[in-house]
């Protein structure tokens, strides 16, 4: 955030809370278009349910594809917000405080988009609960040696403190806006979710070490749920799936797919809000650092992948790779390593990573470069597996595309409803890197 | 906090705060409150409260998450076993992903719990002696005093740089 001395506490809450001011017509066309998408995708699903999985373009031997595909791509964005929130705040990096809530929010939403798709690939979705260990007559209970029922915990348990951690941050800017509204319904909402919140010192005690242990607890449990995610592939033995780098290989490519969304999602919003003093293109380049951090690691790891398949003899792994860059979907290969891999080379020039425009376009390319990156190590590794007999091609049904869409509606649909409902930027932790007002300094 | 006379002291300055916080301790009072827009270590040093108890709500959660995560999975595994080949129907090392996840769960709830126990119940303060300015740039400092002290605890606000004092009985 700019240091300018203009700011003072007062202004921060004025610019803030402005934003939840009445929608405006741009905002509900948006909306109603969103809803549009959004309805568009249920359709699809509930056309999927009536007539069955066939829809879907499964064809043998592939049978995990877009909708998997959606679930790590939509995880992977989750991460990056509690890279931000949590992660950056143990290590008190103060660029995270104007974009961090922001960021928070992304990986609540993209969690609960996430949480859909297993569902959306069950053949009996209303079945799903079967995969969560209850009492029941039979006295079955689940095999916890599965990661699928790995991924039940990991991604429920992410979900929940993901949610209390972004709650528990908002609690004092949710008094702020409390203090400040009048209109009687606003006025009584706000009252009940901030919990009585006055701003007292023992408040603040409490409140400081319960937000210092949920990061704490946060920091680990996002490096667990993405590795739990890749060991959904790693644990079969697959050719392309089966090896011990995907965990590390995952957790940097969903901090580099979350970054960028971040970024897509946030040079919207400063714009739209005129919040470019918070905001600023310091900040952006900090991110812009972390995205060469992680689309290095990313990088590496497309090519230990081939490295490993190499030198291990084992044909069938080579095959695999040989295949990816030159078999039947070579062009979504090259364009996840044109957009994971060369893109980001533009950000090593300071020029290109502290321009907004250009840092935008950027994160368009990433991205779409992680969705691909997603769709290749599920479908290409799928379709072409062990025996050349099984090999099969898949091809995406308008049904996948139409649910595809509805979830990016589904994510845009939450992110509209918080910036107009809920403090969209930190009104406390801002404060915290402005100089207090102190009276000596304004007698001198 | 005691039954008495609440009285408010609202600040423009940090440093008005704490120098009336060190008044007032100077002069005997005890039951002194601050509210602030934001943490501050100055007010938190003055006031030195004892260290926050929410760690051990957060310390019994994660250790009754664990506790349930290794009881589940393995009482489970034993009420159902299905023998495969020669593999061990409690086999820890897939467990322990379930044990880490529900520590991280129940660990961060009962830290929730802990932040709502501890801050708001325990010591609620009324919001008749809270001013909405406190979320946005003011400063306050509330004592609880007899009826006897309250002129000299509001000469002490005053003289330390206090722009407004709030009076009520609680």
């Amino acid at each position: 955030m700019s240091q300018e001395t203009t700011i003072t506490y007062s202004k921060v809450n004025e610019d803030i809370i402005k934003m939840l001011d009445k929608p405006t017509v741009k905002w509900w066309a948006l909306f109603v278009f969103d809803l549009a998408v959004l309805g568009i995708g249920l359709l699809c699903f509930l056309y999927q349910v009536y007539t069955g999985l066939g829809v879907a373009g499964y064809s043998h031997p592939v049978f995990w594809a877009v909708y998997i595909t959606n679930f790590v791509f939509w995880v992977g964005i989750a991460h990056s917000g509690t890279l931000i929130s949590a992660i950056l705040f143990l290590f008190r990096a103060k660029f995270r405080m104007s974009i961090y809530r922001i960021a928070e929010a992304m990986t609540v939403f993209a969690v609960l988009t996430a949480g859909l798709f297993p569902i959306i690939h069950l053949g009996r979705p209303w079945n799903f609960y079967w995969l969560i260990p209850y009492p029941n007559q039979r006295e079955l209970w689940v095999n916890f040696r599965s990661p699928l029922i790995w991924d039940v915990f990991a991604v429920s348990t992410y979900l929940t403190i993901s949610s209390v951690f972004f709650f528990v941050g908002m609690i004092p800017d949710i008094a702020a806006i409390r203090d400040r509204v009048k209109e009687v319904p606003r006025k009584i909402i706000y009252t009940i979710l901030s919990l009585g919140w006055k701003g007292s010192n023992w408040e603040w005690m409490h409140y400081t070490r319960a937000y210092l242990y949920l990061a704490a607890f946060a920091t680990p449990l996002v490096i667990s749920v993405h590795s739990v995610v890749s060991w959904d592939f790693a644990m079969a033995n697959t050719p392309g799936w089966h090896t011990t780098i995907f965990a590390p290989y995952f957790v940097a490519g969903a901090i580099f797919s979350g970054l960028a969304m971040v970024i897509t999602l946030v040079v919207p919003i400063r714009r739209i809000f005129h919040l470019e003093k918070y905001i600023t293109i310091s900040n952006f380049e900090a991110m812009a650092k972390m995205i060469i951090l992680t689309s290095l690691i990313v990088s590496y790891a497309y090519g230990v992948e081939f490295f490993m398949a190499w030198y291990s003899g084992n044909p069938y792994e080579w095959e695999q790779f040989k295949y990816r860059a030159t078999g039947d979907y070579a062009f979504f290969y090259w364009l996840m390593v044109f957009c994971n891999s060369l893109v980001p080379i533009l950000l090593w020039f300071k020029k290109i990573r502290t321009n907004i425009k250009a840092l935008f376009i950027i994160s368009l390319f990433i991205n779409i470069g992680m969705w691909f990156e997603r769709f290749n190590i599920i479908v290409i590794s799928l379709s072409h597996e062990f025996m050349p007999s099984t090999w099969n091609l898949y091809k995406v049904s308008l049904v996948e595309l139409g649910i595809t869409a509805g979830s990016f509606a589904w994510f845009f649909m939450f992110f509209l409803l918080f910036i107009k409902t809920l403090p969209a930027v930190s009104i406390a932790e801002l404060k915290e890197i402005l100089p207090a007002p102190v009276k000596e300094a304004k007698t001198k | 906090m005691t039954k008495g006379q609440g009285v408010l002291g609202i600040f423009s300055y940090v440093d008005s705060t704490v120098e009336a916080i060190r008044s007032l301790k100077k002069a005997g009072y005890k039951d002194i409150k601050a509210f602030s827009p934001v943490p501050n270590h100055e007010i938190e040093e003055e006031l030195k409260e004892r260290e926050s108890i929410v760690r051990f709500f957060t310390l019994t959660g994660g250790t009754l998450g664990a506790i349930c995560g290794i009881s589940f999975t393995v009482l489970t595994s034993l009420s159902w076993p299905i023998q495969t080949s020669a593999k061990p129907i409690v086999s820890l090392p897939p467990y322990m992903i379930i044990v880490f996840e529900l520590t991280v769960l129940l660990g961060g709830l009962a830290t929730l719990l802990g932040l709502l126990i501890n801050a708001r119940l325990r010591k609620n303060i009324p919001f008749s002696l809270y001013d909405p300015r406190f979320s946005e740039d003011k400063f306050g400092v509330l004592v609880v005093c007899k009826k006897g002290e309250v002129r000299d605890v509001e000469g002490i606000l005053k003289s330390s740089g206090a722009e407004e004092i709030k009076f009520e009985g609680i």
